[in-house]
């Protein structure tokens, strides 16, 4: 099996996998970083989204080839304490209800963030609409994402 | 001031103890804490001795305690609602609490171990407060008995006892080692209402920290050294059975260990088993993508052995059924056929909703590790016990052998009440020889046939001359299950009066869909009380209040399943906060009101056009759900429902064609998204000392009526036919 080296949260990770396994994958059973959650496999959820090259990326769609020499950004890697300003205005606001897509959310959250500090309603909607809250927490996503804004 | 009989025995709280402790041992990190901040880990110290005070409660030596969650935790916030009631009678400081998921142990939590109904507050109210309330009174006896006094000499506050004349103080933590000698006394006094300090004040999820950093939570991500992951394939449509499968191709595959035909049928059913799909091919692997590919390369032969259905099929099935079906439920008040022929304005509507899957968005999965005398189950689970009662039947385990953990879940809506997945983990693991993780695809779980029915049924009103409603049918077919509520409102509040609930049957299975048939039946005839009113000439909320003034001066018949003046009271709510009568520059609303879950519910929905598409703005609801514990985790909860209403009502459905769902994923099945949900939703509850009751379904069925109510505002078109987007002119689509 070929071996890969990865290049997540700053640190290097070398795996032997399927040279066609979706990167979701190797996070979940490779390498135990399990905050990136599998709802679809077909990049239509949005549960699984991890930053590449600091964009918001579904891993269920980037196979483990691919994903060599870029810099791939878990939620796990996405702060020291884990207390990004998304991070902490979803816990001011308390958004989650199961929790399980909210991970996905808070890092298409936090890439729209950086390229658009101060977003707009439509902004807020083209980035967000990619992942799917099942409970239908969106009034306090908007509401949360508004907050980590002024952060 | 109540008291209760506490019913517990010390005996029955050290077992659940002992069994919820074994929850620690698996390696998973059950142990929470109960602020969302760091203020814990500041202000209390982990203690060095635990002293288990009863089975909900165990205290440390430092003054940290210990409360364990006994239900199931589907995002209904429980994990953090129940404890609280446990702390706000135990009188502690929430800031010390942390929250672990008890065990399945229904004997010793005194408590049904459920998700489901709308029903884990209302049913373990009296079990959490007198856990709360023991628990205090024995610490107080500890300390009245240290100091030479009896308990009426001393308070408490947060954890900390003061002697009332005197200086001497001791904290929980120093007294709890006292404690655990004392007797548990067999009469306890719980608090009044309006002393409640903890509930009725809004706390942070206690998981919430853990959600944002993404730490191990859900079953999917349960991981025990020496675990083998498992995939299933069922039959690809209803009506076809497993003959056989390529098992010698599949076993060469890349990382499969193991691929053989499981058979999962209990002979004796409990509601929750599974229905339609027993005999499955099972694939025991290293990685879930080996699997996946495998799962692929299946070739097998199914054999047919019921009609294939398909939609028109059912659509057909549904229609002959309101013409000459056989009624199985029915209520009839006065002479409806001679009203309606007196009736001066007579108004029929039908109304109609399709087949729906849960999709939670974490897909079924489970950890089983079976041997041949005990099994180890540990997943994402609403009816832990039925599982553990089926996987004894199927396996022949006497229960006691049998363990289930319930992992945080990634939703609920009532797709996991049922068992299948549970004892297909089992199964796959006694016939592998190894602990296993089952996992589901987002395609398995979408076709496996746990769907909300389909529904269809005809309204019909009649108005007398000065515009009364003189009589009003309501008749509804389901597959499999009609969805009428006879005695429901309106029955009571109109003379002529007649409900029939006939049942169809289909090969497609079905089950409990967050409201079942309520989300149904409020949006069919909250929009119809709208279109009766409108006929009338009236408002449409003087209208429902004039019925409810009916049902309160003068009922119609006994028999009438909700309270009048409690339901007038949220639609009075709605219409005060909502500004309702005020008119609005560019904004369309619409009302409706349901009872359901024992709680009710009236929202305003309110819908703009934009680029002359409709679009929800925003939604009010007036909440009656009894005394709230967590009123901010409460709104949240209803915020939910209401966008879970709206969504599916406009954009879901599931349909089929040869036996087989036509959507199996995201990219054909339609889930309401983040644009198309309102900005903002505002929740009011009324003040209640009432016990709580449901909260977790109430707010999802009158957001379908009031919905359909705004559209027509808006638009001019009635809407009759579920997803309302795929059955609107096309220009009027909200979204």
């Amino acid at each position: 099996m070929p071996v890969f080296t990865l290049k997540i949260n700053n640190n290097t990770y070398t795996v032997e996998a399927d040279s066609d396994t979706p990167l979701l994958w190797v996070l979940r059973d490779h390498l135990d970083l399990l905050g990136t959650k599998y709802g679809c496999g077909i990049g239509q959820c949005g549960s699984c989204t991890i930053h590449v090259n600091g964009n918001a990326i579904r891993s269920c769609l980037l196979q483990v080839s691919q994903a060599e020499g870029m810099d791939i950004t878990t939620i796990e890697g996405l702060s020291e304490e884990g207390y990004h300003p998304v991070q902490q205005a979803w816990l001011e606001h308390d958004v989650y209800q199961c929790g399980y897509c909210q991970t996905g959310q808070i890092m298409s959250a936090v890439a729209l963030l950086k390229n658009s500090p101060n977003p707009s309603d439509k902004e807020i909607d083209a980035a967000m609409s990619g992942n799917i809250c099942r409970c239908g927490t969106y009034v306090r996503i908007k509401q949360a994402i508004k907050t980590a804004s002024k952060l | 001031m109540t008291k209760i009989r506490t019913h517990y025995n010390r005996r029955s709280f050290l077992k659940v103890s002992a069994a919820a402790g074994g929850g620690m041992l698996i390696g998973f990190s059950w142990f929470t804490g109960c602020t969302s901040d760091k203020k814990i880990k500041n202000k209390v110290a982990i203690p060095n001795e635990w002293f288990e005070i009863n089975g909900y409660i165990k205290i440390g030596d430092t003054g940290m305690v210990t409360i364990y969650s006994p239900n199931p935790e589907i995002g209904q916030n429980v994990r953090t609602s129940m404890p609280m009631i446990v702390a706000e009678e135990l009188d502690v400081d929430w800031d010390n609490v942390v929250v672990e998921q008890g065990a399945l142990d229904e004997d010793a939590f005194k408590n049904p171990q459920f998700a489901g109904g709308s029903l884990s507050i209302k049913l373990s109210w009296n079990a959490l407060r007198m856990a709360g309330a023991t628990g205090r009174r024995m610490l107080l006896e500890a300390a009245a008995k240290e100091w030479g006094l009896v308990i009426s000499d001393l308070k408490v506050d947060k954890g900390i006892i003061k002697e009332k004349n005197g200086e001497r103080v001791i904290s929980y933590g120093e007294i709890a080692s006292k404690a655990v000698g004392i007797e548990i006394p067999e009469e306890i006094e719980l608090k009044d209402s309006n002393d409640f300090k903890l509930i009725g004040n809004s706390k942070k999820n206690v998981d919430g920290e853990k959600i944002v950093k993404g730490k191990p939570l859900f079953g999917l991500d349960f991981k025990r050294e020496g675990m083998q992951l498992a995939m299933i394939q069922h039959p690809p449509a209803f009506g076809m059975k497993l003959k056989d499968f390529n098992e010698d191709h599949i076993k060469s595959m890349p990382g499969i260990v193991d691929a053989f035909v499981i058979d999962t049928e209990i002979k004796d059913k409990a509601w929750c088993d599974e229905k339609s799909f027993f005999q499955l091919i099972a694939i025991v692997g290293k990685s879930t993508w080996q699997l996946i590919k495998a799962k692929e390369a299946i070739k097998a032969n199914w054999e047919v052995i019921s009609e294939f259905e398909n939609s028109d099929l059912h659509a057909k099935y549904l229609e002959n059924a309101l013409v000459s079906g056989e009624v199985n439920e029915s209520r009839k008040d006065g002479d409806p056929e001679t009203a309606f022929n007196k009736a001066t304005k007579v108004i029929e509507r039908t109304y109609s909703s399709p087949f729906l899957p849960h999709n939670t968005l974490e897909p079924m999965n489970f950890f089983a590790h079976v041997t041949e005398n005990d099994a180890e189950l540990i997943g994402p689970t609403q009816t832990p016990k039925a599982l553990e009662d089926a996987v004894s039947k199927l396996l022949n385990l006497p229960v006691e052998n049998i363990s289930v953990n319930m992992t945080r879940m990634g939703g609920g809506f009532g797709r996991r009440l049922y068992t299948h997945f549970g004892v297909e983990a089992a199964v796959i693991s006694k016939k592998a020889g190894t602990p296993i993780k089952l996992i589901y695809t987002r395609e398995d779980d979408m076709t496996q046939g746990t769907y909300k029915p389909a529904y269809q049924s005809i309204y019909k009103a009649g108005l007398d001359e000065n515009n009364n409603l003189i009589a009003f049918s309501a008749k509804g077919a389901g597959l499999p299950e009609g969805p009428v509520f006879p005695n429901r409102f309106p029955a009571g509040t109109i003379d002529n009066y007649l409900a029939e609930k006939i049942d169809v049957v289909t090969n497609v299975t079905t089950g409990a869909w967050r409201a079942p048939r309520s989300h149904f039946t409020a949006g069919a005839e909250q929009a119809f009380l709208d279109e009766i009113a409108e006929l009338a000439g009236k408002d449409p909320i003087d209208f429902r209040l004039e019925l409810f003034d009916r049902a309160i001066n003068s009922p119609v018949g006994e028999n009438n399943d909700y309270d009048a003046e409690r339901y007038a009271g949220v639609l009075k709510l709605v219409k005060e906060k909502s500004n309702w009568g005020q008119s609005i520059a560019g904004i369309h609303r619409g009302v409706a009101a349901y009872f359901c879950h024992d709680s009710y519910v009236a929202e305003v929905v309110d819908v703009v056009l934009e680029n002359g598409k409709a679009k929800v703005k925003k939604v009010w609801c007036a909440v009656d759900c009894g005394i709230v514990i967590n009123p901010d985790a409460a709104i949240n909860m209803i915020q939910g429902g209401v966008i879970d209403g709206i969504g599916h009502a406009m954009y879901s459905q599931l349909t089929f064609d040869s036996g087989a769902p036509n959507e199996t994923n995201f990219d054909r099945y339609q889930l309401i998204r983040l644009s198309q949900a309102p900005d903002d939703i505002e929740v009011f509850f009324v003040d209640s000392n009432v016990d709580p009751t449901g909260l977790g379904e109430p707010g999802l069925p009158p957001a379908v009526g009031a919905l359909a109510n705004a559209i027509y505002q808006a638009t001019g078109q009635r809407v009759y036919k579920q997803p309302f987007a795929n059955n609107m002119a096309l220009e009027k689509v909200v979204g």
